[in-house]
């Protein structure tokens, strides 16, 4: 594939004044107020100079944002199906390939293509796979708030171990949702795919910075970005940015960069503030609190500590040699 | 493997897959994505030899489904390109609900259909089902009866779809024309590429200003949507004949709406895809022994050539309908339906056979055409439906 100068240079974001200025999403959309997925799209389209071309799944931010005749979208933008955002981008980057030869295009955009934790650990992850492996030139992002929140919190498999849902609900026989989270991360790095990162919306600085290196990649990229659900998660509208930040900081969602595969942790957690912080902001935890499940939180405590070791293993070994 | 260089010689002997995928490389096409499944893999291979051998000078996406093949067409076209692929059976099952996106989106994609039954059982031989699941997705839905016509049709798809904004398919009887050798005439490269242009400017993710594509649409407006696109393929009959008559004029080839072998006859056979050529030839025999009896081809289904068809019907006394899928537990399959809704609403009485016939490969021999022709003409009722088994 043939680079193009303009992308292939990053420069990481410092400060607020190095952000694209520009609003890329119009207001008046029909998001939730507190909307953790909006927060994120809007962080990742002002991360760039350049309008990208964006193909969402369908989903939360599909359907909020391109209710006819109105679009919020202020960059070129397409819906077509829940599945395949990654097939679709596939053949807007080869045709803008193709037209380029041809002499018909000055300019290849990035593509950026953008699914829920549904459209992507689900019911997507065949075309992403398929998208990833024959290395199209696009940043694929999946703003995870885990669980198919349109269609009314139901659990997908980026839902975590012992969270509510209507799917996974709380009784005498069931803790919450009985399996663990799928490492999509470990999916998308084991195809060889170039740069792989997570991301949150608590840190803008460290994201926006991922897109950056992302788009500036010869080949597929992905971020998974952590974008809470007050509807979902049952909390308030006004603590969706501290519900990200601490998932982070009690090492819950660890942020960290896969480059070429060398792991590296963007944002270390040196001293973890206890799980109770993140669980106890949120409805879909409250039973995990309660004396009568403590194995069940125990056990996602422990959940947790392996994910974070596992990745920090990953990093560590790498720093060494 | 084989070397496969652009055939120069005006009169070659393809398949009828070769035959797509040579009216594929001279039609300036920017991207191919297809997944291969028999019978249309020819096509795909053919395709990416040229594109190895720098034959094909557009994209060649080899997807990991055929969901994923008619995704990334529309993202193709989304952007302007000009986009082909082609599947059979499981595979256009597998991908039915990206065809209503194309043609919602109003997107001109071009897809060959190498008709195949469908599972269960499975069966890789030919029949119409594959096709008869997705009639009425929204596509212009093209049959031919050979590997020629398969050709011409092709290459007048681009220009079809671009004028029109609706996708096109061209369904081509599985193994009976996918992999049969014919001779085939095929248009210097240069008449091709002339005749195919370059894809009108139209909306796209290119846009200098932003655009937005696939809204979702409320109550309030999703009906519209839904009546232009209707009205959009059937006017599109106009431009499809306005292309074939353009296309005539270099290939001296024009297959038009439907064929009529015997116009006038008491019995006409009425048929979809290749076994129309058992037809004719055994109507031609019949006639030699002085029996009235004729075939109506047609060349599309959808839009479908109302007026044409009525044209047929004069003098024609029994329509015998030949279909190779099942609408089951309906009045009669889905080709005796159509002509049957359209006699009822001009107000026009025939004694109609609707005829279930050669289901995932069964074969149709003269000997069967007689049969059934023979048939027809001593019939007393109005309606008669049935399987009919005929040669292996």
């Amino acid at each position: 594939m043939e680079e193009n100068s303009k992308l292939s240079q990053f420069q990481p974001v410092k400060s607020i004044f190095e952000i694209n200025r520009e609003e890329r999403m119009a207001p008046g959309h029909r998001a939730c107020a507190g909307c953790g997925p909006m927060i994120a799209v809007r962080q990742i389209l002002q991360s760039l100079d350049v309008k990208p071309v964006v193909i969402s799944a369908t989903g939360c931010v599909e359907v909020t944002t391109s209710t006819y005749p109105d679009s919020a979208w202020l960059v070129p933008w397409a819906h077509v199906a829940f599945e395949n955002s990654a097939a679709v981008a596939s053949g807007v980057e080869a045709a803008m390939h193709a037209l380029k030869v041809r002499g018909e295009l000055k300019e290849e955009r990035p593509v950026i293509a953008l699914a829920g934790d549904g459209g992507t650990f689900d019911i997507g992850l065949q075309a992403l796979s398929g998208a990833l492996e024959r290395g199209h030139r696009m940043l694929y992002v999946c703003y995870d708030n885990e669980a198919y929140m349109n269609t009314g919190i139901q659990r997908s498999s980026a839902t975590p171990f012992g969270a509510w849902t209507t799917t996974s609900p709380v009784g005498k026989e069931w803790p919450g949702k009985a399996e663990i989270k799928k490492d999509i991360m470990g999916i998308v790095v084991a195809h060889g795919t170039p740069y792989a990162a997570t991301a949150s919306i608590s840190h803008w600085k460290d994201l926006m910075t991922k897109v950056r290196k992302a788009v500036s990649q010869n080949g597929p990229t992905f971020l998974h970005v952590y974008a809470p659900c007050n509807r979902g998660w049952r909390f308030e509208p006004k603590d969706t940015v501290e519900v990200a930040k601490r998932a982070v900081e009690t090492r819950f969602f660890p942020l960290y960069e896969v480059e070429n595969g060398r792991y590296r942790i963007t944002v270390p957690v040196a001293k973890p503030r206890p799980l109770e912080d993140f669980l106890s902001l949120q409805g879909r935890f409250s039973h995990l609190l309660k004396p009568e499940n403590l194995e069940v939180l125990k056990e996602l405590k422990s959940i947790v500590e392996e994910r974070w070791s596992k990745i920090n293993a990953a990093a560590s070994v790498q720093v060494q040699t | 493997m084989a070397q496969f260089e652009p055939v120069q010689t005006r009169k070659s002997l393809l398949t009828g897959d070769e035959a797509v995928a040579h009216a594929v490389r001279q039609s300036s096409v920017d991207l191919v994505a297809a997944y291969p499944i028999t019978p249309q893999t020819i096509i795909v291979e053919r395709i990416a030899d040229f594109a190895a051998s720098g034959a094909f000078t557009g994209q060649f996406v080899p997807v990991e489904s055929e969901h994923s093949a008619m995704s990334a067409c529309i993202g193709g076209a989304l952007a302007g390109a000009r986009a082909f692929t082609a599947t059979a059976s499981q595979g256009l099952a597998l991908m039915h609900e990206m065809l209503y996106a194309a043609s919602g989106l109003r997107l001109p994609i071009s897809m060959a259909i190498a008709n195949r039954a469908l599972n269960s059982p499975l069966n890789i031989h030919n029949d119409h089902t594959d096709v008869m699941g997705s009639i009425d997705s929204g596509w212009i839905q093209l049959f031919v009866e050979n590997a020629e016509e398969a050709y011409d049709r092709v290459i007048q798809s681009f220009r079809i779809a671009e004028a029109v904004n609706l996708p096109v398919a061209i369904n081509l009887d599985g193994f009976t024309l996918t992999h049969s050798t014919e001779p085939v005439e095929m248009l210097s490269d240069e008449v091709v590429r002339g005749f195919v242009g370059r894809p009108p400017k139209r909306d796209s993710l290119m846009d200098e200003a932003p655009k937005s594509f696939g809204l979702m649409s409320l109550p309030d407006s999703y009906q519209f949507f839904k009546d232009d696109q209707s009205r959009a393929t059937t006017g599109s009959s106009v431009t499809i004949s306005q292309v074939e008559g353009e296309y005539a004029k270099l290939s001296g080839r024009e297959h038009g709406p439907l064929k009529i072998f015997r116009p006038g006859s008491k019995v006409m056979m009425v048929m979809l895809g290749s076994y129309a050529g058992t037809a004719r030839t055994t109507a031609r025999r019949m006639k030699n022994d002085g029996e009235q009896v004729g075939v109506i081809s047609l060349g599309w289904l959808r839009p479908f050539p109302e007026k044409q068809f009525l044209d047929a019907l004069e003098g024609v006394e029994t329509l015998m309908i030949m279909d190779r899928s099942v609408s089951y537990g309906a009045p009669a399959g889905p080709l005796a339906s159509d002509v049957m809704s359209l006699l009822y609403r001009y107000g026009i009485k025939r004694k109609v056979i609707a005829v279930t016939y050669g289901l995932g490969g069964r074969g149709f021999l003269e000997e069967d055409a007689m049969r059934l022709f023979r048939y027809a003409g001593k019939s007393g009722s109005s309606f008669e439906s049935f399987f009919f088994y005929g040669g292996e």
